[in-house]
């Protein structure tokens, strides 16, 4: 039984990896751009639901939806001022200044709330649901987790397959010269993009603060820094990629932090993700790119 | 002529560095310089260390590596674990330490080795991430691992020191999270400079040489370099694994200046090494004194910007995104070129 309840926890983490992942995937597959200050999105959601829930007192569901209009303007904004500019520009120089842009939000967030670890109070009011005589017990928070990674999983597809917004995002991805030659505006494109994955990011920093909730400046670095390593897991660019490499690594943390040891788990996380790429490297969903002289 | 032009300009690299010892020196001795300064000065060394061997692997092969700090952890802990086991058996610090340093430079080079080899057959951003991921994973182990010594040879654990099972005469050398401790400070600003140049003659004649030439032409063109019978794998390798034993170097003058060493997130972790990265990158790809400057600025700067407290990692973030679109924007780029041509026009003018 403890197995199982660890499974569960490991998809319920994994879920959130999938859901940050999608931001980093999405991106990456549009602009070609790793977007490191994307874990940082994440805490700036849980900052923004914790000064309207517990400073200001509104509920919790006002919370999240203010964080990811914040986070969705936020988003945009970052895209708008640090990252077009650099279009064109190598991709190095594009990963550094977005290496700047991470440690601007969490700077401006130790100025704002300090250091000191904050109290989180979980947005989810969701009894635990007992099962087998109540020797195994689901959380709410996990429940709610799993669900709403489906649900979103399930909403970006179809938004991606039957929007033309959606469709002009696959044709960016793919070939972004002929996209424009057909009148797609990547500029837009872009935009939209980056809207749609730091809204993810704000859920996903309500639901990591329900589970963790401890809150700190540095909340969002590592689970953005284990989250990049799902995408790339899973194949980066790739969104179902995303889900299947999030989950594998929520899983593989939680099963290593139960079974082998707890300090060692990243590690051990981290060797998985070696020897994946060694053996298909370009992830699990990857495409595989031939090389032409 | 080609060539002469090539040893002037590396003279004035070596130049800046034995100019700045001498200043400092001139300010030590006049009394001149704060003790923050003076505490500045081996960090400045093993930055400017770690800049220029990174700029071998990222500016001169072409590889982006995320996981530089990670050899910098190995040499460390190498260097310092040295120190410590043999503090018995050689007596002189100053001995010990020089053998500290071989020893730090060669497991750095052989773990680079060992890592090349898998990673080096990714490219880009997977191998930026797997580079990230060896990073971490030293980090990792070496703040779980339990090593101690006593008469009957090397234990280790993962669980305590009481699991090491050693004898009375044991002594705990590596004590988990907590690191190793009690590491004589043997580094000082002149050894720091005496590397840098070491580190900078090994760079400098492997770039001017005919292996340096092949790494090269892998970076601009990796077919075309393989198709006139350079062999990758071994030139990669060779960069990687200099560049990986540079950094152990500082790395074991890293261990030699704390009394303490532990591995955390914050020295050796992956924020580390893209510390190291924005190093080389703002100071230009391939350009290594533009790796020196940009590591003595980028360190000394939220130092000079100390008075500003909580402000100056702020200003420092935004500094490093202005600069960025700056230097690299296509428009930014354009601009300058205007602005430059005009400038040769007035002086074409006037003359």
């Amino acid at each position: 039984m403890s197995f199982l309840s660890y499974l569960i926890n490991g998809i319920s983490l994994g879920s959130i990896y999938a859901i940050i992942a999608l931001g980093y995937t999405m991106v990456y597959g549009i602009a070609r751009m790793l977007n490191f200050a994307h874990g940082d999105i994440i805490m700036v959601g849980g900052f923004v639901i914790f000064t309207c829930v517990s400073t200001m007192g509104f509920p919790p569901l006002v919370g999240v939806l203010v964080a990811v209009i914040a986070c969705t303007v936020l988003g945009v904004m970052i895209e708008r001022v640090a990252y077009k500019p650099l279009r064109g520009a190598s991709s190095l120089a594009v990963l550094i200044t977005a290496i700047g842009v991470s440690y601007l939000l969490q700077n401006a967030a130790l100025l704002i709330f300090g250091s000191n670890a904050r109290q989180f109070t979980s947005v989810v009011n969701v009894p635990s649901l007992k099962l087998a005589g109540g020797a195994l017990s689901i959380s709410g928070v996990t429940m709610v987790t799993i669900l709403t990674c489906i649900i979103i999983m399930a909403g970006l597809m179809t938004f991606i397959n039957k929007t033309k917004i959606g469709q002009a995002m696959l044709a960016v991805s793919e070939d972004t010269g002929a996209a424009t030659l057909m009148g797609i505006d990547v500029n837009r494109t872009i935009a939209v993009t980056f809207a749609i994955g730091s809204a993810l990011a704000a859920i996903a920093g309500a639901l990591l603060c329900s589970t963790y909730p401890s809150l700190t400046p540095y909340t969002g670095s590592m689970p953005g820094i284990k989250a990049f390593v799902a995408a790339v897991f899973g194949g980066i660019g790739s969104i179902p990629g995303a889900l299947i490499g999030g989950i594998l690594l929520g899983v593989i943390e939680n099963l290593s932090k139960a079974y082998i040891s707890s300090q060692l788990s990243d590690a051990i996380v981290f060797a998985v993700l070696i020897v994946v790429l060694l053996v298909r490297p370009t992830g699990i969903m990857g495409k595989k790119i031939t090389e032409k002289v | 002529m080609k060539k002469n032009k090539l040893l002037i300009q590396n003279s004035i690299t070596y130049a800046i560095i034995i100019g700045c010892w001498i200043l400092v020196q001139i300010l030590a001795s006049t009394g001149h310089m704060t003790s923050l300064m003076k505490g500045l000065l081996v960090p400045l060394c093993i930055y400017v260390i770690m800049a220029v061997s990174l700029n071998l692997t990222v500016g001169i092969l072409g590889e982006l590596s995320l996981g530089h700090a990670g050899f910098m952890c190995l040499g460390a802990f190498s260097g310092a674990f040295f120190t410590n086991c043999m503090a018995n058996v050689i007596p002189s610090v100053q001995v010990r330490f020089f053998f500290a340093l071989l020893i730090g430079a060669l497991v750095a080079g052989v773990f680079g080795i060992l890592i090349g080899i898998p990673v080096l057959r990714l490219r880009g951003d997977y191998l930026a991430i797997v580079t990230l991921a060896f990073g971490e994973i030293i980090k990792n182990l070496l703040n779980a691992i339990y090593v101690g010594m006593d008469q009957s040879g090397f234990h280790f654990s993962f669980k305590d020191t009481t699991s090491l099972g050693m004898d009375d005469t044991g002594v705990v050398i590596i004590k988990g999270a907590q690191g190793i401790t009690g590491t004589p400070k043997a580094a000082t600003f002149t050894i720091g400079i005496i590397l840098v140049l070491l580190t900078l003659f090994v760079v400098l004649n492997l770039i001017n040489s005919r292996s340096g030439r092949a790494i090269m032409a892998i970076r601009d063109n990796r077919i075309a370099a393989e198709s006139v019978g350079i062999n990758i794998t071994k030139f990669k390798l060779m960069a990687f694994s200099i560049s990986a034993s540079l950094a152990g170097v500082a790395g074991v003058l890293y261990g030699h200046n704390l009394s303490s060493l532990a591995a955390t997130p914050k020295n050796f972790g992956y924020n580390q090494s893209i510390m190291i990265l924005v190093f080389v990158v703002l100071g230009g790809l391939g350009n290594i004194r533009g790796s020196i400057i940009a590591a003595v600025v980028l360190t000394m700067l939220p130092e000079l910007l100390r008075g500003l407290n909580d402000y100056r990692m702020l200003i420092y973030a935004i500094v490093l995104i202005v600069m960025m679109i700056f230097n690299s924007s296509p428009k930014a780029i354009e601009m300058r070129s205007v602005f430059m041509d005009k400038i040769k026009k007035n002086r074409k003018e006037a003359a």
